[in-house]
């Protein structure tokens, strides 16, 4: 069966001023496909998923949208990013709606669908994330948990063909955890395609179909999880499993 | 003839309450005018600097954008850094030299254009305080500048610095008195006209005083009861230093 890639990323260069940030990170992500990447805090993860979603640009290389260059500015921009949505840490929700409205403005702007169309998504999105009887809530009234499974229907609602997950369980408290790893484990159940930036090593292991190691702004060994958690080749990957596993 | 300070006020109020009675309306219609035009001005001019044209964008395209930002930023800095009589003076005697566009909507275009340069800093300020993230969980699903400003940073902006937006308004209920260099009729003005007569400054600039502590405080209580509102308790905003009138310090206690 022939692959359908949708993201191809090739050579990835990026910078802050002097420091070089990421270094010829290549991959491609396949339709249907999980790939968890991990890695030690600044090795660059939140800025290549950022460089993905164009929140922030590429020096160097290339990253293919089905095929074709992603857009650099105005609407074709949007409409990438609505194709390929981006999940945060800090959930950046919209403080100064609920969260029925969270979901569905982005639906109604963007994808230009009608208002009552986008709201019945929206709350479909908050039903399947159990999020529902809170749509009518503002973020600042739930609790952490609450709100990035808000954020995961938000980004839900716009229909993406990926979803990119910045470690969307680090700010939260630890029992809850759960409910936000069960929705992300569902949805890759589903077929969704995702990119999950992420410390909990057991749904790396047991959710992704790959697993990308990055050390220091490059990719320092990539494979199917089964190899990179028990047969790990490169020697920074057992120390940081290591360092993982046991402490 | 009344020969007591109080008999004199007793005096004038019957004489000339009437004339403070318009001076009072015509300021009230310049500063709640001025207040909101210079809100929408404010508005247009903050939202038009927070515009970061990407370097993909075409050279004419940036470099009008740049013209703009410079234009505005000159704007802004020339009318906060002139005196509002000066301002006065200068649009009316030069920019409406020639046209007669009567004196009220000189007025109100007068404190329009100086309020919007405050109220652009203010807005400015506004959309700083707007936490980034508000920002980007915009762009990650798509929206554009103007739509992430206008559907999710600006209402928050807004209300952050509604407190300084009131302050304003009260500014511009006192401030309107410079624009009897140019002889609108509004509250001091009217003080002036009656002074003339009996030349009793004293008494009628103490009942003009009166009017317009009475009309600021009764607009700076109404404007704490909607902030209470909308921040609920424990928010207290205290406007106003020595040094600036227009200086606004908002405390939230926890
Ligand atoms: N906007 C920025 N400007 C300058 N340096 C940045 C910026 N964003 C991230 N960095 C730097 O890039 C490095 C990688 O950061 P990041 O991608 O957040 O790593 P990770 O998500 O793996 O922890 C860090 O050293 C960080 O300080
Ligand atoms: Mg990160």
């Amino acid at each position: 069966m022939a692959e359908e890639k949708i993201l191809e990323l090739s050579h990835i260069s990026k910078s802050f001023g002097d420091s070089v940030i990421l270094k010829d990170i290549s991959f491609d992500v396949e339709k249907g496909g999980v790939i968890s990447i991990i890695g030690s805090s600044g090795s660059g993860k939140s800025t290549l998923l950022r460089c993905i979603n164009r929140l922030e640009e590429i020096d160097g290389g290339e990253i293919l949208f089905r095929g074709s260059p992603i857009p650099v500015s105005g609407k074709a921009l949007s409409r990438y990013r609505a194709k390929v949505v981006m999940v945060f840490q800090q959930f950046n929700l919209f403080n100064n709606m609920d969260l029925l409205t969270n979901c569905s403005i982005g639906a109604v702007k963007v994808l230009g669908i009608s208002e009552a169309d986008a709201r019945r998504t929206a709350m479909e999105n908050l039903e399947k994330v159990g999020m529902a009887p809170f749509a009518r809530y503002r973020p600042a009234n739930i609790s952490g948990g609450q709100k990035q499974r808000a954020a995961i229907a938000r980004a839900l609602t716009m229909s993406p063909d990926v979803l990119l997950f910045d470690e969307p369980t680090s700010a939260l408290d630890p029992q809850m955890v759960g409910e936000v790893l069960s929705v992300m484990k569902d949805l890759a159940d589903s077929g969704l395609t995702m990119i999950v930036v992420t410390h909990e090593m057991a749904f790396a292991r047991d959710v992704s179909d790959e697993v990308i190691f990055m050390d220091g702004g490059v990719i320092e060994e990539a494979g199917s999880p089964h190899k990179i958690f028990s047969d790990p080749e490169k020697e920074r990957t057992r120390e940081f499993l290591s360092r993982f596993l046991n402490g | 003839m009344p020969d007591s300070f109080w008999q004199w006020v007793v005096f004038i109020l019957n004489e000339y309450g009437g004339l403070f009675l318009t001076g009072l309306k015509n300021t009230m219609m310049i500063a709640v005018l001025s207040t909101v035009f210079g809100f929408l001005i404010g508005l247009l001019v903050a939202s038009l600097r927070s515009i970061k044209v990407s370097r993909h964008e075409g050279a004419v395209k940036r470099i009008c954008a740049k013209l703009l930002d410079i234009l505005l930023a000159v704007y802004v800095e020339v009318f906060r850094g002139t005196p509002m009589i000066v301002q006065a003076m200068v649009i009316y005697y030069g920019l409406f030299r020639n046209v007669d566009i009567g004196k009220m909507t000189a007025a109100v275009f007068i404190v329009s254009i100086n309020t919007g340069s405050y109220m652009a800093e203010i807005i400015r300020g506004g959309i700083l305080s707007v936490d980034k993230s508000q920002e980007e969980g915009a762009y990650s699903i798509g929206m554009t500048h103007s739509q992430a400003l206008r559907y999710v940073i600006l209402p928050q902006a807004i209300r952050n610095v509604m407190p300084s937006i009131g302050n304003e308004f009260v500014v511009n209920i006192k401030d309107s008195s410079v624009l009897s260099v140019i002889s609108v009729f509004e509250l001091f003005f009217a003080g002036k006209s009656a002074s003339g007569t009996y030349l009793r400054y004293f008494e009628v600039n103490f009942i003009i005083a009166v009017i317009y502590l009475i009309v600021t405080y009764t607009v700076t209580r109404g404007m704490r009861l909607i902030e209470k509102r909308l921040e609920g308790p424990g928010v207290v905003t205290i406007t106003g230093s020595q040094s600036d009138s227009r200086s606004v310090i908002t405390v939230r206690e926890d």
